[in-house]
């Protein structure tokens, strides 16, 4: 069965890697309640797998701005993945991390981008310790790439990468809050052999 | 006025004057506009990957430049436009996360290239271009005048 397509892995192991979503989600969401020092609640993740063709309007209007963080991930995968948010909501975490008032919502300066990235870090560097732990492969982050511009423009980079392997990509829709919500989506883009490498590093048949 | 008709992500669409032709935040991906001035027949794709033969996967033919402007270029014929008249403009292809991840990282770029080779194989005249650089753009195409209407976050709109 080594000639598995993206597409059959998804749907057979679709709990599985929606569980894997949850459990680095939650992590996350954990990473930044400790770093912003407050508490968040989180609720159960939605994982979707959504056509290549509407990503584009996966989060919301496709004119919506919005911010994407890009890493890379690498070691014993490679790939990358995503974070994105809502405009409103990565205010208001800058605003939390730069302790300013939280009605504050003026362009993002170079200081709030790279606010910006550190969350993007610790949000990624969660997400993927929670994989390596449930795998024990090494797994890491590379850098982080900030981008603020129309839902549908950030989101044609994961829709290129999945596009290249089938027609759908896996999408983990994470809701946490505190006094104000925040929406977040991880998407996860691995390439090549990673896939069957984290299903069978999980003792699952590829 | 005639309508605005959307063209989505690895989609195309023809049409004819007064209807127009619109696709929402290109990224990485490009659009490419076609028409034909005389019978103001225009046509629209937006093409996500460069090269329909490098990939396993291309059942979507408007997924790929080679394939995806063939298939707009046949339907437009087939609407009545002229071969010789046709001429084409192309925006998008822009790398969204400078120096992110690998893979992706020249897409748009690619994309542009094999859209432009595509034109020029079927001999569609490329008039104009707004690809590259960093940001998202939503265009509009406007049958009656063949402007290409280029929209960016905090920019003033151009057209093409």
């Amino acid at each position: 069965m080594a000639e598995s397509s993206f597409e059959e892995i998804n749907e057979k192991y679709f709990d599985v890697l929606k569980e894997i979503g949850n459990i680095g989600a939650g992590n996350a969401t954990t990473a930044i309640a400790n770093m912003l020092n407050l508490r968040l609640d989180m609720k159960v993740p939605k994982v979707e797998l959504i056509a290549v063709e509407k990503i584009g309007s996966a989060i919301g209007s496709e004119d919506q701005i919005v911010v994407g963080i890009l890493l890379g991930v690498e070691n014993d995968i490679e790939g990358s993945m995503m974070f994105l948010m809502d405009l409103t909501s990565a205010h208001h975490l800058v605003n939390r991390l730069m302790m300013r008032d939280p009605e504050y919502d003026a362009d993002f300066d170079d200081m709030d981008l790279s606010a910006i990235r550190e969350i993007g870090n610790i949000i990624a560097g969660s997400y993927l310790s929670a994989l390596s732990g449930l795998t024990n492969l090494n797994i890491s982050p590379t850098i982080p790439y900030v981008s603020i511009d129309m839902a549908a423009a950030i989101l044609s980079v994961p829709a290129i990468q999945f596009g290249m392997v089938g027609d759908n990509a896996l999408f983990i829709k994470t809701e946490f809050s505190d006094d104000v919500g925040i929406d977040g989506y991880f998407i996860l883009m691995p390439e090549g052999e990673s896939y069957e490498k984290i299903l069978r590093a999980l003792g699952l048949p590829v | 006025m005639g309508e605005m008709i959307k063209v989505g992500m690895a989609d195309l669409k023809a049409c004819k004057a007064p209807d127009n032709l619109t696709t929402i935040g290109l990224g990485s991906c490009i659009g490419i506009a076609m028409y034909d001035p005389v019978s103001k027949i225009s046509g629209l794709a937006h093409i996500m990957l460069p090269d329909s033969t490098q990939i396993r996967n291309n059942t979507n033919i408007a997924k790929f430049a080679d394939t995806g402007i063939q298939k707009l270029y046949d339907d437009m014929i087939k609407m009545g436009a002229n071969k010789s008249r046709l001429v084409a403009k192309i925006a998008g292809g822009a790398t969204m996360f400078a120096g992110g991840a690998a893979p992706t990282i020249n897409v748009g770029a690619r994309n542009a290239e094999a859209s432009k080779a595509k034109l020029k194989e079927l001999g569609v005249k490329l008039l104009a271009e707004d690809t590259g650089l960093n940001y998202g753009r939503t265009v509009e195409f406007y049958s009656e005048t063949g402007d290409y209407l280029i929209k960016a976050v905090g920019k003033p709109p151009k057209t093409i």
